[in-house]
């Protein structure tokens, strides 16, 4: 092919995916967050390394109340792991990751408990409990956390079912493993956002869905955005599903965040791996 | 992904398995010291502590009946074949009940335990830490050690002394049929027989024979090896399903070595203090 032949073909394939991005973005819609004094998370300088792998090279990333940041990358890119930083399961080499201005890396076992009662984490594979029930599932935070009276744990166990567009008779005398791969995912989200937490972490929220229950998924990600106003980090390797509900998005390449703005941003720019990246 | 390569010579490499032996020996202690931590202090989970005593305990008596009731009968057939020689077939209750009592009983009981419901253990947690379901109970604020693994510890804690128990009375019970059916001894002679054995080393407390003390202390010994060894292989799992099976095997197998090498540091201890 000539390099005549090259341009065009790379210059119409641009043109196809920014006009889909517009479109992506306006379809999804994320609202802007009010604006904030300090950010809600705050990952500064953070170093990770397992044995000789270098998994995270001094990345920083804020990520401000009610908004929605998806961290983007290639497979094996460390994007995970961020959110199992935030979540106090590792800790760094180097750096810090402040939620709500407290350390996680240098936080006690308690402490550490204590932060993560208000967050709700959504699995890749929804790691919904296989022996307890849809409705044992999502009322698991309650029963272990809250001393309610079973009538208000089912209401609120109803609620979040609801919240996510299943129908609680159905849903909850069922198995995990009586569960399709979009509601095992949707439980996953009701049983994260039962205690209300104000943020919210979604590991690959639509891998291995089909695109309309991405689509389905995506969805759900905006309304909990839209009407809990919830902070989400959400991490995924789609770029259409971080067009369609991230506020900003963070690309993730050799343990380095190479990129990390609006959508709009992102089309526009120039480094080399986020071109590659999007096409 | 960036990887930087080191050379691993000889020395490097008996270095990095002496460091890696290190951790996961300190990693298994701090297990046990948190088990026995969680134990007395809140928060409890008794429902799940029903169903682990239900689970290692009830669902353990078939296995050790079958054990003891073949053990018993094996150890009387056995000794009757060189007692025969010397006409002493009246002592086969004796042979019984100490071997038993001592020795058969508690780590047979926990050979068992540890082939059913050691591994079980070990695959149930490995499948939960590969499914990310121990993460799950991080995320939200539970303390995997406290509802996983403290309910199975207090359970083998208490089901392996009564399954010890269990396991002696048929093993007994097993030769007792053997000394009836095919020795011709009486019921009384037997069972003056195993009596007379237990009493031999002398009682605790002026009532309760040091041969009983020895075979029930050793059972929480080796139920607490048994529930941390399998719950440590579990949580420690990597690598889908395979790193289950493989969490699954290296419990049953480095739980039955630390039985077997606690049961001989035990008995010494025991001898050095009751009986010497």
């Amino acid at each position: 092919m000539s390099g005549t032949g090259d341009l065009l073909w790379d210059s119409g394939h641009l043109r196809l995916e920014r006009e889909e991005a517009r479109r992506l973005m306006e379809a999804g819609g994320a609202p802007s967050p009010e604006p904030a004094a300090e950010p809600l998370i705050s990952l500064r300088d953070l170093d990770l390394s397992f044995g000789d792998h270098v998994v995270l090279d001094g990345i920083s990333l804020d990520v401000w109340p009610g908004e929605t940041v998806c961290v983007l990358g290639g497979s094996g890119a460390g994007k995970s792991t961020i959110l199992r930083l935030i979540l106090g399961l590792i800790k760094p080499n180097g750096g810090q990751i402040l939620v709500r201005g407290q350390d996680v890396a240098a936080a006690s076992r308690e402490e550490l408990l204590e932060l993560r009662k208000d967050m709700g984490m959504v699995f890749q594979e929804a790691a919904l409990f296989d022996s307890l029930t849809v409705y044992d599932n999502v009322a698991f935070y309650l029963h272990e956390h809250e001393n309610l009276p079973e009538d208000e744990v089912a209401r609120r166990v109803d609620e979040a079912l609801r919240m996510v567009d299943l129908d609680p008779d159905q849903v909850e005398a069922l198995l995990p493993a009586e569960l399709s791969g979009g509601m095992k995912k949707r439980v996953g989200i009701a049983r994260a956002l039962i205690h209300q937490p104000s943020i919210l972490l979604y590991d690959e929220p639509t891998s291995g869905l089909d695109p309309i229950t991405t689509r389905t998924i995506d969805d759900l990600v905006l309304k909990l955005q839209r009407e809990l106003g919830v902070t989400s980090v959400v991490v995924t390797h789609d770029i259409r599903s971080a067009f369609r509900i991230g506020n900003r998005v963070a690309l993730l390449f050799g343990g380095e965040i190479v990129f990390q703005g609006t959508p709009e941003e992102m089309m526009e720019s120039g480094d080399g791996y986020v071109r590659e990246f999007l096409h | 992904m960036i990887v930087r390569k080191a050379a691993l010579t000889p020395v490097r490499y008996a270095g990095s398995s002496l460091r890696e032996l290190a951790w996961h020996t300190q990693r298994y202690f701090t297990l046990l010291w948190r088990s026995i931590h969680g134990s007395f202090t809140r928060p409890f989970y008794g429902k799940d502590l029903a169903v682990q005593l239900d689970s290692i305990g009830v669902g353990s008596i078939g296995i050790v009946i079958l054990t003891g009731l073949f053990t018993g009968m094996v150890l009387a057939l056995q000794s009757a074949v060189e007692m025969r020689q010397f006409g002493a077939t009246i002592y086969i209750g004796r042979l019984v009940g100490a071997s038993t009592v001592r020795e058969l009983g508690p780590v047979l009981t926990a050979l068992m335990v540890t082939g059913r419901a050691g591994s079980g253990i070990a695959a149930e947690l490995g499948a939960m830490r590969v499914t990310e379901q121990i993460d799950a109970l991080n995320t939200m604020g539970v303390d995997p050690v406290r509802k996983l693994v403290v309910p199975r510890f207090v359970a083998c804690l208490i089901a392996l002394p009564l399954l010890t128990i269990v396991t002696d009375l048929v093993a007994i019970f097993g030769g007792l049929l053997i000394a009836i059916v095919k020795l011709d001894l009486t019921f009384d002679l037997y069972m003056r027989s195993v009596y007379s054995t237990l009493a031999q080393n002398g009682f605790l407390l002026r009532y309760i024979p040091i041969d009983f003390v020895s075979g029930l202390s050793k059972p929480l010994f080796f139920g607490a090896i048994i529930a941390i060894t399998s719950c440590y292989y579990g949580l420690s799992t990597r690598g889908g399903t395979e790193g289950v099976g493989r969490a699954a095997t290296g419990a049953v197998v480095t739980s039955s070595i630390f039985i077997l090498a606690t049961d001989y540091f035990l008995t010494q201890l025991i001898i050095g203090l009751f009986i010497e």
